[in-house]
């Protein structure tokens, strides 16, 4: 079962803390705004997207199932 | 053919299948009550849930609001939700270039207050609001009407009237939930989906206003009268609000699949471009627009939509450029300023093409907005940032000469009066959105 990550833009505030965790899936604009893959998160990853969910400063970050 | 007519509804000599207007009175005097009855009789309730949406599946009946979503889909799946629903007829169109659901609202409000009481009782709902905007007459025409239907006992649920605020946004179905719950019109992170749960976290069925008035008269007349115009695939007729390029227009009736160059009178009356869909539509050029017709098939190819059904012809003395820098800078405006990537790129979008059309850009400038665009296309919780990326890029395709002339310092345009309708007043307030 794979897992993606996803932004609640209305929350983010661009703290960037999950791109610096995450960098294989998660960029940032110019702005400083995250750019998420639309890829599902890798198995050695995991442990990493989940510290970036857990740790948002915004609680803007949350990893959802695939169906 | 003989309209089918439902035993409720008396058969009239006005709703012959293939005649237009069906929706606007054909005097374009409001219809009251009385007038309403005579032409159309009570509101004709099926008795139960569900009951309707078999035959408004067979209609094909799509939503009028911008969307095209079928409306039988949106019916069942709110029906299927646990818990009870509360439907919205939603008339708040912030589109500074539509006035058909104003219109529609002003002239024929029985059709749509029929509408969603129809649509209420097939999904079950228990609440019903009408999503309107704070115009004082037309709040006091619709309380009037209102008023009539409960002395003539009409209405089982009594409608809820609340205003939108004046923005763009108003009327995008999570802003219209939280205004419903009596907070601000702002969009919301969705999901969860509206008809999952959305006013107070109830399954909320939101129907634009025409789309409510459609459903009003196929429940009367049935499935095969109302796809007796329009084409296979898209049934029915709807309002269009036309602007042609000799400045004349207005809200028009028509069946889907007509040609846009008769819509717009190209030939007598031609056209620079053609912008179809409104602000969050896209630019044709005329060469485009005179091949096809108002229809989803001819228009997705091109990335364009029916949408709200705004058609605007502009006239062969303007420039395209400064028409679009005017209307990009009102959407920056209008962004709710509440994601990131939206409120910082809408705003540098509409500075660079304003730029652009003052002829004092950067010569970076067409790169910027390519680059901006990508940047903020899907990145919002609402669609107001992809909507202003795709009339921005048709603006940038269509006049792609214009900017090139205006990178050399020149402009084709015999004038700069703006053409396109921007509300004066835009933004009143920026923290008005209730």
């Amino acid at each position: 079962m794979s897992e993606r990550l996803r932004v609640n833009p209305i929350l983010c505030s661009g703290h960037g803390l999950c791109a610096e965790l995450v960098p294989e899936q998660i960029s940032v604009d110019e702005w400083g705004y995250p750019i998420l893959s639309d890829e599902p998160v890798l198995p050695r990853l995991q442990k990493l997207a989940r510290r970036a969910v857990t740790d948002c400063p915004a609680l803007a970050l949350t990893l959802v199932r695939d169906p | 053919m003989t309209p089918a007519v439902r035993d409720t509804a008396p058969a009239r000599a006005n709703v012959g299948a293939a005649k237009l207007p069906r929706l606007l009175p054909a005097s374009r005097q409001p219809m009251e009550l009385e007038d309403h009855l005579k032409a159309h009789g009570k509101t004709p309730y099926r008795g139960g849930p569900r009951m309707l949406i078999h035959t408004i599946e067979s209609a094909d009946l799509t939503g009028r609001g911008g969307a095209a979503f079928p409306t039988h889909r949106k019916l069942t799946a709110v029906a299927d939700q646990k818990g009870v629903p509360v439907v919205v007829g939603n008339g708040a169109e912030g589109e500074p270039a539509s006035d058909k659901d104003k219109v529609l609202l002003w002239s024929s409000p029985h059709l749509v207050l029929d509408g969603l009481q129809l649509a209420a009782e097939s999904v079950g709902g228990s609440q019903v609001h009408l999503y309107v905007h704070r115009h004082p007459e037309l709040l006091r025409r619709l309380r009037s009407a209102l008023a009539d239907r409960a002395t003539a006992g009409l209405d089982r649920i009594a409608v809820d009237l609340v205003t939108a605020p004046p923005r763009f946004l108003a009327g995008e179905e999570s802003a219209l939930a939280s205004r419903v719950e009596g907070g601000a019109a702002l969009p919301r992170f969705t999901p969860p989906r509206i008809y999952e749960r959305g006013v107070h976290g109830a399954p909320t069925l939101v129907q634009n206003v025409e789309t409510l008035a459609h459903l009003a008269l196929i429940s009367r007349y049935g499935p095969a009268w109302f796809r007796a115009i329009g084409t296979e695939a898209e049934p029915g007729s709807m309002l269009a609000t036309v602007r042609l390029a000799n400045g004349t227009g207005g809200v028009t009736e028509t069946a889907m699949g007509t040609p846009i160059a008769e819509l717009l009178k190209l030939t007598q009356h031609p056209a620079k471009a053609v912008l179809v869909g409104g602000y969050h539509g896209a630019w044709l050029s005329p060469e485009q627009a005179g091949q096809i017709t108002l229809s989803n098939a001819d228009l997705r190819p091109l990335g364009a939509a029916v949408g709200a059904g705004v058609l605007a012809a502009l006239p062969t003395d303007r420039c395209g450029i400064v028409e679009s820098a005017r209307v990009v800078r009102y959407l920056a405006l209008e962004s709710a300023g509440q994601c990131g990537p939206c409120l910082n790129g809408l705003p540098r979008i509409a500075a660079t093409l304003t730029q652009l059309a003052d002829h004092r850009s950067a010569p970076s400038a067409r790169t910027d907005l390519q680059r901006w665009s990508t940047l903020v296309d899907r990145r919002g919780a609402c669609h107001h940032p992809d909507g202003t990326v795709r009339f921005l890029r048709s603006a940038l395709t269509v006049f792609a000469d214009e900017v090139a002339l205006h990178e050399a310092g020149r402009c084709s345009a015999g004038t700069t009066e703006p053409f396109l309708p921007i509300p004066a007043a835009a933004p009143a307030y920026e923290e008005d959105w209730s």
